[in-house]
C-alpha cells in the first residue's frame, strides 16, 4: 500500500515538475514566435508583445524557482500556449476574418492608447453599480426583514412585490428614462430595483425560517423588539441574506450594461456599445475583458465578505 | 473542579402561586388538554422538581410560568404579581439548548448580559468556569458535542443572576459522570445564590439530590399526583443513602413504575 502511494507520489512529483518548470517556456515560445516570424499586416506593437510574452515567461521561471508556482502552474503553460497560437493564427497567418477577429498586438494597442477612457468607463460603471446595489441591498435587507417581522407591511407590501417582482426590471426602462430627470438616476433606480428584489425575498424567506425558540430564549432574558430584530432574526437571517445578495449583484451586472447601453452616456456599455458602431472591435475587445473583471473582482469581494460574516458556519461554497 | 465566589449580589428570591391552571393545545381540529387544574406555590429560596412521564406537559407549564405562552383558564402570580410576559427575573434554561449558532460560546454565554448592555467578561468566565468550559469559550457551537452545547445554556442561563431559575431537563444530554459534577454545582450555586428554582428531570435520584420539594405529575394531560418535601440532610444527599432510596422507591411508584430494578 505505502509503496503504491510512494511510487505515485514521484510519478505526479514528476509531472509537477514538468508543469512547474514548463510554464515559463511556453510563454518564451510564444514571445519568440511572436518576435521572429513576419506581421501578415501592418500590426502595431508587436515587438512590445513579444517583450511583455517574454517577461511573463522571466516571471514564471523565477516564481517556479521560487516554489510559489503550484496550482496556476498548468493553467499559466497552456494560457501561453493559447496566446501565441492566437498571435500565430491571426497576426502572422491571418486565418480568421478580420476586423472581428482582432490580434493580441490590437488589444495591447487599445489598452495602451485608450487607457484613459477605458479607465474612465470602469469608474463611472463601478460608481453607478455600487451605488444602485448598495442602495438596492439596504432596502432590500430592511423591506425583507419587515415583511418577515410585520404583519401589516406584509398586508401592504406584499401583492406590490408580487405584481413588480417577476417583472425584468430592464422593461421598466424605457418608463424609467421618461419620468426619471437624468439617465443616470433612471439607471441607478433601476439597479436598485434588481438587486433588491432578490435580497427582499430572501431576506424575508430567511427571517421566516428563524427558529422560534431563538426569539423564546431572548425573551426570557428580558429582550425588547429591537434586539429580536437586529440581534437575533438578522444575523439567524445572514446565510439566506448573502444567497439574495448574490443574486441581487448578478442581476445588477446586467441591468448595469443594459443601461448604460440605452441611455447612459458613459461606463462600459455605453464604451461598447460606441466601439460597435465605429467598428473598432479591439476596443470592444478590451471593454469586455475590463467588465469581466470588474465582474469577477466583486463577486470574490462578497464571496471574502460572506465568508467572514458567515465564519461560524460549517462549510461554505468555494468561488 | 472547584469553583466560583459570587460574581454578583443574590437577589430577592422569587414566590409563585399558581392556580388552577389549564391549558392545551388545539390537534387535528379538536382541543387536546395538556395541564389540567394545576394549583401549587413556590416559596421564597424553594428548589422544587418536576417529575412526569414523557409529554405530560412540563415543558408547558414551564412555558407558562416563563410568561412565553398565555393559560386558557386560571392564573400564575409571582411575587404575588399576574404573571404577564417574560421577564430576566425568571430565567429559562430551555429542554434545547438552542444557543445562537453566530454567536462564540462566550458571546452566547453572554446573551443575557448583552440585552441589558452590561456585558461583564469576568461574570462569563466565571459562569463558563462554573461549567467546566473555559477552554472552549471562543469555539463556535456546532464545534461542540451535545452535552457542552448543554453545559453552554447552563451557563448562559446563570449569569443572569435571576430571581428564579427554570430549569428543563438541564443534564439530561449529560454522560453520568459530567452530570454527578454538574449537579454538584448548581446545588452549591443555588445554595450560595439563594434564588427560587423550578427544574424538569427524568432522573428520580436528581430530583432526590437537589430539590427541597419534588412534584410528581400524571400522564396527559398533567395533573399533580404527589407533592412532597424533601427533608434530607446534606449528609444524606447521596444516592446509596437509605432514605434517597426509600424515596426513591415511593416515587418511581407514584410514576407507574412498579417493579424497581
Ligand atoms: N406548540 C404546541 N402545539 C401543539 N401541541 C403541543 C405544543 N407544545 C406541546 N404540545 C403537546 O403538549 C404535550 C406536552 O408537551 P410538553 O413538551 O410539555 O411535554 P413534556 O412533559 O415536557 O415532555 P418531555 O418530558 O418529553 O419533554 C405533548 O403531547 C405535545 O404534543
Ligand atoms: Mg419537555
Amino acid at each position: 500500500m505505502s509503496r503504491v502511494t510512494t511510487h505515485e507520489t514521484t510519478h505526479s512529483s514528476v509531472k509537477d515538475m514538468v508543469w512547474r518548470w514548463g510554464a515559463g517556456p511556453c510563454w518564451g515560445v510564444a514571445a519568440f514566435l511572436t518576435w521572429w516570424l513576419p506581421d501578415g499586416d501592418d500590426f502595431p506593437d508587436t515587438t512590445l508583445l513579444a517583450g511583455l510574452f517574454l517577461a511573463c515567461g522571466v516571471v514564471l521561471l523565477i516564481l517556479a524557482a521560487l516554489k510559489r508556482l503550484r496550482y496556476w502552474a498548468p493553467w499559466s503553460a497552456v494560457l501561453g500556449l493559447g496566446l501565441g497560437a492566437w498571435e500565430v493564427a491571426q497576426a502572422k497567418f491571418l486565418l480568421l476574418p478580420r476586423p472581428f477577429f482582432g490580434t493580441p498586438q490590437d488589444l495591447l494597442d487599445v489598452f495602451l492608447t485608450d487607457w484613459k477612457r477605458l479607465g474612465d468607463s470602469l469608474l463611472h460603471s463601478l460608481l453607478l453599480l455600487l451605488i444602485g446595489y448598495g442602495i438596492g441591498a439596504c432596502v432590500g435587507i430592511v423591506v425583507g426583514m419587515a415583511l418577515g417581522r410585520s404583519l401589516r407591511f406584509r398586508y401592504w407590501v406584499r401583492p406590490i412585490m408580487r405584481v413588480i417582482g417577476p417583472l425584468p426590471p430592464v422593461a421598466l426602462l424605457p418608463l424609467a428614462f421618461v419620468i426619471m430627470p437624468s439617465t443616470r438616476l433612471a439607471g441607478e433606480a433601476l439597479m436598485a430595483l434588481s438587486a433588491g428584489f432578490p435580497v427582499a425575498v430572501l431576506t424575508w424567506s430567511g427571517v421566516a425560517a428563524v427558529d422560534p425558540a431563538y426569539y423564546d430564549v431572548a425573551r426570557t432574558m428580558g429582550a425588547k423588539d429591537r434586539f429580536l430584530v437586529l440581534r437575533v432574526a438578522l444575523p439567524a437571517a445572514t446565510p439566506q441574506i448573502f444567497v439574495g445578495l448574490f443574486m441581487g449583484l448578478g442581476a445588477s451586472f446586467s441591468m448595469l450594461v443594459v443601461a448604460e447601453m440605452l441611455g447612459v452616456k458613459s461606463g462600459l456599455g455605453f464604451y461598447m456599445q460606441w466601439a460597435q458602431g465605429w467598428a473598432a472591435y479591439p476596443n470592444m475587445y478590451a471593454a469586455l475583458l475590463v467588465m469581466a473583471l470588474m465582474c469577477t473582482s466583486l463577486m470574490t469581494l462578497l464571496f471574502k465578505l460572506r465568508d467572514y460574516v458567515l465564519r461560524w458556519q460549517k462549510d461554505g461554497l468555494k468561488w | 473542579m472547584v469553583k466560583t465566589a459570587a460574581t454578583q449580589p443574590a437577589l430577592k428570591p422569587l414566590s409563585l402561586h399558581i392556580d388552577h391552571l389549564n391549558h392545551g393545545y388545539e390537534a387535528q381540529g379538536a382541543m387536546r388538554p395538556v395541564l389540567d387544574d394545576v394549583s401549587f406555590d413556590v416559596a421564597p429560596g424553594e428548589f422544587v422538581a418536576l417529575l412526569g412521564p414523557s409529554g405530560c406537559g412540563k415543558s408547558t407549564l414551564l412555558r407558562l410560568i416563563a410568561g412565553l405562552e398565555a393559560p386558557l383558564s386560571g392564573t400564575i402570580e409571582a411575587d404575588g404579581r399576574e404573571i404577564t410576559g417574560p421577564g430576566p427575573d425568571r430565567i429559562v434554561m430551555f429542554q434545547d439548548p438552542t444557543l445562537y449558532p453566530w454567536r462564540t460560546v462566550e458571546e452566547n454565554v453572554a446573551l443575557g448580559l448583552d440585552i441589558h448592555k452590561k456585558r461583564d467578561p469576568k461574570i462569563v468566565r466565571d459562569a463558563l468556569h462554573l461549567v467546566g468550559l473555559e477552554k472552549d469559550a471562543t469555539s463556535w457551537p456546532h464545534q461542540l458535542s451535545g452535552g457542552m452545547a448543554q453545559r453552554v445554556a447552563l451557563a448562559r442561563a446563570l449569569v443572569n443572576n435571576p430571581r428564579m431559575l427554570i430549569l428543563d431537563e438541564p443534564l439530561g444530554k449529560l454522560d453520568s459522570l459530567t452530570r454527578l459534577t454538574m449537579q454538584g454545582e448548581i446545588r452549591r450555586f443555588w445554595q450560595q445564590q439563594g434564588f427560587s428554582a423550578l427544574m424538569v428531570t427524568h432522573d428520580v435520584e436528581e430530583a432526590l439530590l437537589l430539590a427541597t420539594r419534588v412534584l410528581v405529575f400524571s400522564p396527559r394531560p398533567a395533573r399533580i399526583v404527589s407533592d412532597q418535601p424533601i427533608e434530607l440532610s446534606a449528609e444524606q444527599r447521596h444516592r446509596d443513602d437509605p432514605h434517597v432510596i426509600a424515596l426513591r422507591r415511593a416515587i418511581l411508584e407514584q410514576l407507574g413504575h412498579r417493579n424497581d430494578w
